[in-house]
């Protein structure tokens, strides 16, 4: 936990720590900040404040910060696409979507994230990931770490501990990176395989890599001993005091609007609604009285919403009224279980009161269903 | 003709030459949108006191100006265009977003450069758009001038416009082009006036309020600061009448302008749910039946039983009493636990007592069903109703667990209220809503006034098929098993 981490940072010889007071006014060209808090959508929130609302001509910032298991799309992609969904509903895994490009990550407190702010004329990506690879080597200095062109940081030339992305607006920009400390592999390669098959978008499709903790490569390694190698090498090249200022994200005297920015990042039209328009071309296996009934589904889903809906019963297998109440219920819908469940369930109440309709009904729903 | 040349000269003095169609009357005058009247800024009309000629030529159209992509640093020549925020007809403010691009894990929003009215989108989503290339076409006003496009590299767009900036406490003053210039021809100093645009824009109307406060002209009364800009039609028409009233003094009460909208959006999902059902629940025709529980003795029950079921992990509310208690008088009246047909001819006795629970979640209403109450103890209902609640407000019920269900409860008292009318839910015939539990003076048998429990009971059932009296001796059964719960024992299977 954030706090666990605070009294592990606290017994640390060089390291400093201030009150929130002296948090805006700082001599020198740089500010390091940690957050003490552990919840996807508050540090996102952060990020978005900083980026909006900071001057960064005069200071630039190092944010670091660590969450509990969430997985975190980039800005343009498609969830459904990019993890298993049902696996992150069951384990209660949140799903947040950044505001910046790139692949899909997975977070736990094992995967530390990085992000430097600065105006978007002094925007550099291989700098920052330059600055995170010496401070490695600083701390320990037989660690085989390089970054690629593609700004991804690799160990022992073959493992990915480190992905990237970035957010540029009118005046200013952040890159933000992950660092794999030790993070969950098990949990990580299960939920960002996603089972969906059929489906046709222009969302920026993640590119899958061959992962390895740093703990696995060197047992000494902690979180804690990252954040505090790589907040020493940016004090040190910007000439500050290695200094970590705490920040609250759920302080809205300190940072107003805050709460705002992080409720916007968890409404469903965030997180799902902004998902590039897709199309979805499956084939439903549905066994039905010792046989088994292959039903084509098509469906065109924009904004998180069934736009064009197509089911391929055999004749007569409903009733066509229901069949079309049915079509029709789902146009216009989200692409969302919940509501679509509450929507064939409320259908079912109304339809004539034949077990066999009901079960085919319930056969048919559970199988689109499934697919969300 | 008079009306005309009228119109021209108004128009003149206040600076833009503007082409119209035709004029009506002379009493109003008619902003018809058409591709002449290009940016009519309204706000002109109470500018016309000044009488300050702006430039004025002969084509009236606003310049078409093509906004290029900048460039967006490391050396990258391409983006995919992700996303518009704008489309073609849209007005846009200077730094406003027009679209979302990406390249190589960077998401870049594009800002507007400049004022104006959106006349092209050079890409469509998913497109590559080049570095240096236009990316939309900007309708911009005549008098404005255009920028100079040589300059492809976005310098941050403040800097060559900053030189008239003034600093106010240490902030920058936001303002655009347009309007630092009416306020540098205005003799006005922008630190003075106080912006109401967004992130505290100094707005043309928040120039036009300070002049109007320094020459005493009557203005419509601005709307809250709010983000949402004023409607510009309302003002346009009393702008004119009252330039002529100029000299009148201040009306004595200014309305308060009211700037919300109306939102129109679809009904879909859960809303959409509850519509089907209740339009379906229309055809039944309902009766109440309305009573009040002494729950002094259960109260006691539950707060002895609560810690055995905690030390098996389960939080027992009074809401498995409720649903075990109708169970038991459905076994009486197995007619509440029926289903009527759709022509009304046949009536299905249901077996099992699948007691649905009302749930309110945070997306809506949701319906699930405890299955087979008949056969289960109140502590297994208990269990299953922890299970069914935790999947309802994680969203995740399932649709077994909504569908058939014979018989609803429906616990509002944990929100608030007394009697309520309770709908049934098709295809059931028989529903009840309970209020919250009170504390209020009863006579007990020896006629002294004690405290009581008390808690009221709305029942609503389909009169083609349920009559009152079974209704109300149904009722009478479940009140006696939960005033006296001992009373249970001596049923329960």
């Amino acid at each position: 936990m954030g706090l666990q981490s605070v009294k592990n940072c606290l017994w640390l010889p060089c390291v400093l720590r201030t009150p929130k007071a002296c948090f805006w006014s700082t001599a020198g060209g740089g500010l390091i900040i940690q957050s003490v808090s552990n919840d996807v959508y508050q540090n996102l929130a952060v990020e978005d404040w900083i980026h909006d609302h900071m001057d960064l001509e005069k200071q630039q910032v190092l944010f670091l910060w660590r969450n509990s298991p969430a997985v975190v799309i980039g800005r343009h992609q498609n969830p459904w696409q990019e993890c298993n969904l049902r696996l992150l509903r069951q384990k209660n895994i949140k799903l947040a979507r950044r505001r910046s490009g790139g692949g899909t990550v997975y977070h736990d407190l094992g995967n530390i994230n990085l992000t430097f702010f600065t105006t978007r004329k002094k925007y550099e990506r291989m700098e920052n990931l330059k600055l995170v690879v010496k401070a490695l080597k600083a701390l320990r200095p037989q660690l085989d770490v390089h970054v690629t062109d593609r700004y991804d940081i690799l160990l022992d030339r073959q493992y990915k501990i480190s992905g990237t992305a970035a957010k540029l607006g009118r005046t200013s920009a952040y890159h933000h990176c992950t660092l794999l400390c030790n993070a969950d592999k098990f949990v990580l390669s299960s939920v960002l395989k996603s089972p969906f098959k059929g489906l046709k978008s222009n969302a920026t499709p993640s590119v899958p890599a061959l992962v390895k903790n740093l703990f696995e490569e060197d047992t000494s390694l902690t979180s804690e001993m990252l954040l505090d190698a790589i907040a020493k090498e940016y004090a040190m090249q910007h000439q500050i005091d290695h200094h970590i200022t705490l920040i609250n994200p759920a302080d809205e005297t300190l940072l107003p609007g805050i709460s705002d920015k992080t409720k916007e990042l968890q409404t469903w039209e965030w997180v799902y609604g902004k998902t590039p328009k897709f199309s979805i071309s499956t084939c439903l296996n549905m066994v039905y009285k010792d046989s088994v009934l292959d039903v084509k589904v098509n469906m065109d889903v924009k904004h998180g919403r069934i736009e064009v809906c197509n089911i391929d019963l055999p004749e007569q297998w409903l009733p066509p009224g229901l069949y079309s109440e049915l079509v029709k219920s789902l146009t216009g819908s989200k692409f969302c279980p919940n509501e679509i469940t509450a929507l064939v369930t409320a259908l079912l109440r109304v339809c004539p009161q034949d077990d066999e309709l009901h079960s085919r009904w319930s056969l048919l729903c559970e199988n689109m269903i499934r697919l969300m | 003709m008079a009306a005309v040349t009228a119109l021209r000269s108004s128009c003149r003095a206040a600076g833009r030459l503007v082409c119209i169609h035709r004029v009506r009357s002379c009493s109003s005058i008619r902003f018809i949108k058409s591709k002449y009247v290009c940016v009519f800024d309204k706000s002109a009309f109470k500018f016309s006191h000044q009488q300050r000629l702006f430039r004025t030529s002969a084509v009236s159209c606003g310049q078409i100006v093509q906004f290029k992509l900048s460039d967006i640093g490391e050396g990258i020549t391409e983006v995919t265009v992700k996303e518009w925020y704008v489309k073609e007809g849209d007005s846009v403010s200077q730094f406003d977003s027009i679209c979302e691009v990406q390249s190589d894990k960077a998401s870049v929003t594009i800002t507007s450069r400049y004022d104006g009215i959106i006349r092209k989108l050079h890409y469509s989503i998913d497109d590559t758009a080049f570095v240096g290339k236009p990316l939309v076409d900007i309708e911009i006003d005549a008098s404005k001038g255009v920028a100079s496009e040589e300059d492809v590299v976005e310098t941050p767009p403040m800097s060559h416009e900053e030189h008239t900036h003034q600093e106010i406490k240490g902030h920058k003053t936001l303002a655009t082009p347009a309007v630092r210039r009416l306020a540098m021809e205005n003799n006005i100093k922008l630190s003075e006036v106080v912006g109401t645009g967004k992130d505290n824009r100094i707005l043309k109307e928040d120039i036009l309020n300070y002049l109007a406060k320094q020459t005493g002209a009557i203005l419509p009364p601005s709307p809250k600061a709010e983000i949402v800009p004023p409607q510009r039609g309302a003002e346009a028409v009393p702008a004119a009448a009252k330039d002529k009233a100029r000299k009148i003094p201040v009306p004595v009460s200014r309305p308060i302008a009211f700037a919300g909208k109306d939102k129109t959006e679809p009904v879909t999902g859960f809303q959409k749910a509850m519509v089907k059902t209740m339009s379906a629940a229309l055809k039944i025709p309902h009766f109440g039946y309305s009573d009040e529980v002494d729950l002094t003795q259960l109260v006691q029950l539950r707060e002895e039983l609560k810690p055995v079921a905690e030390m098996r992990g389960v939080k027992l509310s009074f809401m498995p009493f409720f649903i075990k208690a109708a169970s038991l008088g459905l076994l009486q009246y197995p007619i509440l636990n029926a289903s009527l047909d759709e022509n009304c001819q046949n009536v299905t006795y249901k077996a099992s007592h699948n007691i649905g629970v009302a749930m309110d979640t945070e997306q809506g209403l949701i319906v699930p069903n405890v299955k087979n109450v008949q056969v289960c103890s109140v502590f297994d209902i208990a269990v299953e109703l922890n299970r069914l609640q935790s999947l309802g407000s994680a969203g995740q019920l399932g649709t077994s667990d909504l569908t058939g269900g014979t018989f609803t409860l429906s616990n509002i008292g944990t929100i608030g209220g007394t009697y309520a009318k309770p709908v049934i839910l098709p295809p059931e015939v028989a529903i009840g809503a309970l209020g919250k539990i009170q504390v209020l003076p009863r006579f007990n048998s020896k006629g002294e006034v004690v405290k009581a429990q008390i808690m009221n009971v709305s029942w609503s059932a389909d009169h083609r098929i349920i009559d009152g009296a079974t209704m109300a001796r149904f009722s009478n059964l479940w009140k006696s098993y939960l005033e006296s719960p001992t009373s249970m024992l001596l049923d329960l299977k």
